[in-house]
């Protein structure tokens, strides 16, 4: 009987800690809420204006850190690539500090729809599924599907690809999505990085991997053994900078600024500075979109 | 000795930036671990009671912490949070929930099952000897249910450091992030680097986890 008292007293102690503990926990989570909703989440839906972004004078723009040479981190712990030098120029012409986010290819979508960040430059194909959950604005580049192999075992056609042999694709790109609708006998082995990719494929996982033909000409240029058996697959489609829906404040802005950026021929000049030494000088007007214009 | 591109570790800052990743590992997973324990212990307390609300109530925790992937979870404290509450918690906040989530869970049913474990003359014993129910609790259940109980927390503690590694997945930079940063920054110059950047994480990896081991066999040797 006693024992029990004891017991039960131990069990309400903590029972009382932990629910100070959440209720603190709660506190804690609202303040921080209050904060954010007073800019961001007060009247529109979890995004902020142009304004609210350049009174808070810094704008969140998420970009991916280990995906050279469109966004990656270099040795000194700075943002670079092709769709940082842009975002770069973007904080500049807003007069705003620049403040990069980490984002994976699966949760771009997410980050924009719960406003954590104001803009995805994360090498982002424009598809119609995607343009029904954020907003696009003007694209910057041109990118098609491409598939790479191992030069034993060379894959031109999609019809090679035997029952029992795996593709290596990344979960949330559009090379999932486009296999999984045209091609769905084709065995996928998903990855959620891209650095878990490549690592599998290089270990000899899969007899291809499907991703934006940027990525896998990169690949093969820069890793002996591999060939791109298929340089284009499916449409072509286009990278655009992209805002959470409904945000078209920042989306304007965003669509005049690449109109004039296009008239000095800001998107060449990226892509000399960052883009040449991956793909050489021979890609460059198959790859840039100028002005918001695909021909 | 093989190439282990192990010359882009001494590029730029790039050492200070793995260590600095493994801060934020740190620093989410014994933040985590230290809440788990805490809420843990008491947690298991309240398991062993024979109510059987509690019973369900917590029977329900940690059957939903168990089949629960832990991403799925980060996900949702993360995003999930701020589209339906509107609360908007940063990353490594989020992440330090989750974690204690889960851990509480997991250090609670070891509490329980360690408490269990206790054969019933031992209380009989101590209370036939005259000693209070303090007493009992104090000198008898309770050294030989930590003692119990060090093994397999050591286990859960360095499970959960192990796997901070899935924050990346919402934004935070932490040790296994920040050497995929390297690699790939560095994928032209330095294509082995994966060898020498993962080889270097799981070194930190272990100098982190090893003394925390070598604690647990210090406590059981002391206390048998």
């Amino acid at each position: 009987m006693k024992k029990k008292n004891l017991v039960k007293r131990i069990a309400t102690l903590g029972l009382t800690l932990s629910l100070s503990a959440g209720l603190l926990a709660g506190c804690g989570n609202s303040t921080g809420a209050a904060d954010k909703s007073s800019d961001a989440t007060a009247s529109n839906a979890g995004f902020r204006t142009l304004d609210e972004i350049k009174e808070s004078g810094e704008i969140n723009i998420g970009v991916f850190s280990d995906k050279a040479p469109f966004g990656y981190v270099d040795e000194n712990g700075e943002y670079q690539g092709y769709d940082v030098y842009f975002g770069n120029k973007l904080g500049e012409d807003l007069g705003v500090k620049v403040n990069y986010v980490s984002t994976e290819a699966a949760s771009r979508v997410e980050y924009l729809q719960t406003g954590k960040v104001d803009l995805i430059l994360a090498n982002f194909t424009v598809t119609d599924e995607r343009a029904e959950q954020v907003d696009f604005a003007l694209p910057y580049m041109n990118v098609a599907l491409g598939v790479v192999s191992h030069e034993d075992n060379v894959i031109t056609s999609l019809d090679q690809i035997g029952e029992d042999d795996q593709v290596i694709v990344i979960s949330g790109t559009t090379a999932e999505t486009y296999l999984t609708e045209n091609k769905p006998e084709i065995k996928l082995q998903k990855f959620d990085t891209y650095a878990a990719a490549k690592s599998a494929f290089e270990n000899g996982t899969g007899v291809a991997w499907a991703n934006d033909n940027t990525e896998v000409i990169a690949f093969a240029k820069e890793n002996p053994g591999y060939t791109v058996g298929i340089e284009e697959l499916g449409e072509k489609d286009t990278i655009a900078p992209a805002v959470t829906k409904g945000n078209d404040t920042l989306k304007n802005w965003i669509n005049e600024e690449i109109e004039t950026l296009g008239q000095d021929k800001f998107f060449h000049k990226d892509y000399e500075a960052t883009l040449t030494d991956t793909y050489g000088a021979d890609y460059e007007d198959t790859l840039v979109v100028e002005g918001g214009k695909t021909e | 000795m093989p190439d282990l591109g192990l010359e882009v570790l001494f590029k730029g800052i790039n050492m200070q930036r793995l260590l600095e990743g493994l801060w934020v590992s740190m620093r989410i997973s014994l933040i985590s671990v230290a809440i788990s324990m805490v809420l843990g212990l008491l947690l298991g307390a309240l398991m062993t009671r024979k109510n059987p609300v509690i019973k369900v109530l917590t029977r329900i925790y940690l059957e939903i912490v168990r089949v629960m992937p832990q991403m799925v979870l980060l996900f949702i404290a993360f995003f999930g949070a701020t589209r339906v509450l509107g609360i908007d918690i940063d990353a490594e906040a989020a992440s330090i929930f989750v974690f204690s989530f889960w851990g509480t869970a997991e250090m609670g049913d070891l509490v329980r099952s360690a408490l269990i474990s206790i054969p019933k003359h031992q209380y009989e014993s101590g209370a036939a000897l005259g000693l209070t129910e303090r007493q009992v609790y104090y000198h008898i259940v309770i050294p030989q249910t930590v003692r119990r109980l060090i093994p397999n927390s050591i286990n859960l503690i360095t499970r959960m450091i192990k796997t901070t590694s899935l924050v990346m997945m919402i934004g935070v930079v932490e040790v296994l992030k920040v050497g995929q940063q390297i690699i790939e920054a560095n994928r032209s110059s330095s294509p082995n680097a994966a060898f020498g950047i993962y080889l270097t994480v799981f070194v930190l990896y272990f100098i982190a986890c090893w003394p925390i081991s070598m604690l647990a066999k210090f406590l059981e040797r002391k206390w048998n």
